[in-house]
């Protein structure tokens, strides 16, 4: 009963609290401070379409750069933890098969599926979407083999060599950047020519950063997924 | 307007009772579905709120991704019960 009475007053009270908050909230007409910065800038400075983009890669680089550091590091101590035993009995592994339905669905949508994902990476800087979103797409596409065949195995030699490859460049390229440009550049997408606003290689390095960030997140949710499904 | 605000409100309703439905389900594997459906229900309302950037991730990630890792799970910690019977 006192525990139903603390429930209701811990409730009560912040049912206040958001109260307070919401009744604060007054919608804004325009954009102010930075954000109306980046707006502006956004697409004249850099040659981005999508300002999300130019945000997201160029004037708060650094940020996804720890977001990557950090989904590695996750990577990484899923494979410590789940870390693959020694070889089990062949015949062990084979359960039972999967559906036919999802068999051939499988075989039809995968293709179209990596296709997607690199599309969504490689138009980053032109429509919503970019690295992140398309390595999940990626990964969802390697989970739908796992689903559908339970023996099946990844390259795992090509994946940790695309893994750290991509990894080290994306570095390699913000540090050019303090070369090419100069101090306080770390990740700037001017390195390359900006090229035709629009087109597909325009707004300067952002394209081949966003496909180094989603071939990199594809692998290490791949990675996680493969190693989460071992017995 | 009239009917975006209404199909917001009626998003964010939906997510409440998916929520609070993964919360009171017994079989676990309802309760996981639950969840996803309360990421899936944020990406729509992402989307109406103009953030499809966020919408994608949202679907990708919270949808799809970790349900199934949520899947997984259950299925090890399953196994693991039946070995200890």
């Amino acid at each position: 009963m006192i525990k139903k009475m603390f429930a209701f007053i811990l409730l009560m009270f912040m049912a206040i609290m958001f109260y307070a908050l919401n009744s604060n909230i007054t919608e804004n007409k325009e954009l102010f401070g930075v954000a109306r910065s980046y707006a502006e800038r956004g697409a004249g400075e850099l040659g981005t379409q999508n300002i999300v983009t130019s945000i997201v890669v160029t004037y708060r680089g650094f940020d996804t750069l720890g977001e990557v550091s950090v989904l590695f590091i996750a990577a990484t101590g899923v494979a410590v933890l789940l870390r693959r035993k020694e070889e089990e009995a062949p015949g062990k592994r084979s359960k039972r098969q999967s559906s036919e339905i999802l068999q051939t669905g499988t075989k039809l949508l995968t293709p179209i599926i990596i296709m997607f994902g690199v599309y969504i990476f490689i138009n980053g800087h032109l429509s919503p979407g970019g690295g992140f979103q398309g390595g999940a797409v990626i990964a969802s596409a390697v989970l739908l083999l796992f689903l559908s065949d339970i023996n099946y195995e990844i390259n795992h030699s090509l994946f940790n060599i695309i893994e750290s490859f991509s990894g080290a460049f994306y570095v390699v390229i913000g540090l050019l950047g303090l070369i090419l440009l100069g101090a306080n550049n770390f990740l700037d997408n001017r390195i390359l020519p900006l090229g035709e606003f629009g087109a597909i290689l325009s707004a300067g390095a952002i394209p081949v950063i966003y496909s180094l960030i989603g071939l990199k997140v594809g692998t290490e949710l791949a990675s996680i997924i493969d190693n989460m499904k071992r017995d | 307007m009239e009917l975006q605000h209404g199909i917001i409100i009626l998003m964010g309703l939906a997510m409440i009772l998916s929520a609070i439905l993964a919360m009171m389900v017994k079989d676990l594997i309802s309760s996981v579905i639950a969840v996803g459906v309360v990421s899936l229900f944020a990406s729509i309302l992402y989307l109406l709120l103009q953030a499809p950037d966020v919408a994608m991730t949202e679907a990708a990630i919270g949808a799809g991704l970790s349900t199934l890792i949520f899947l997984y799970a259950l299925h090890k910690t399953k196994d693991a019960e039946e070995e200890n019977d």
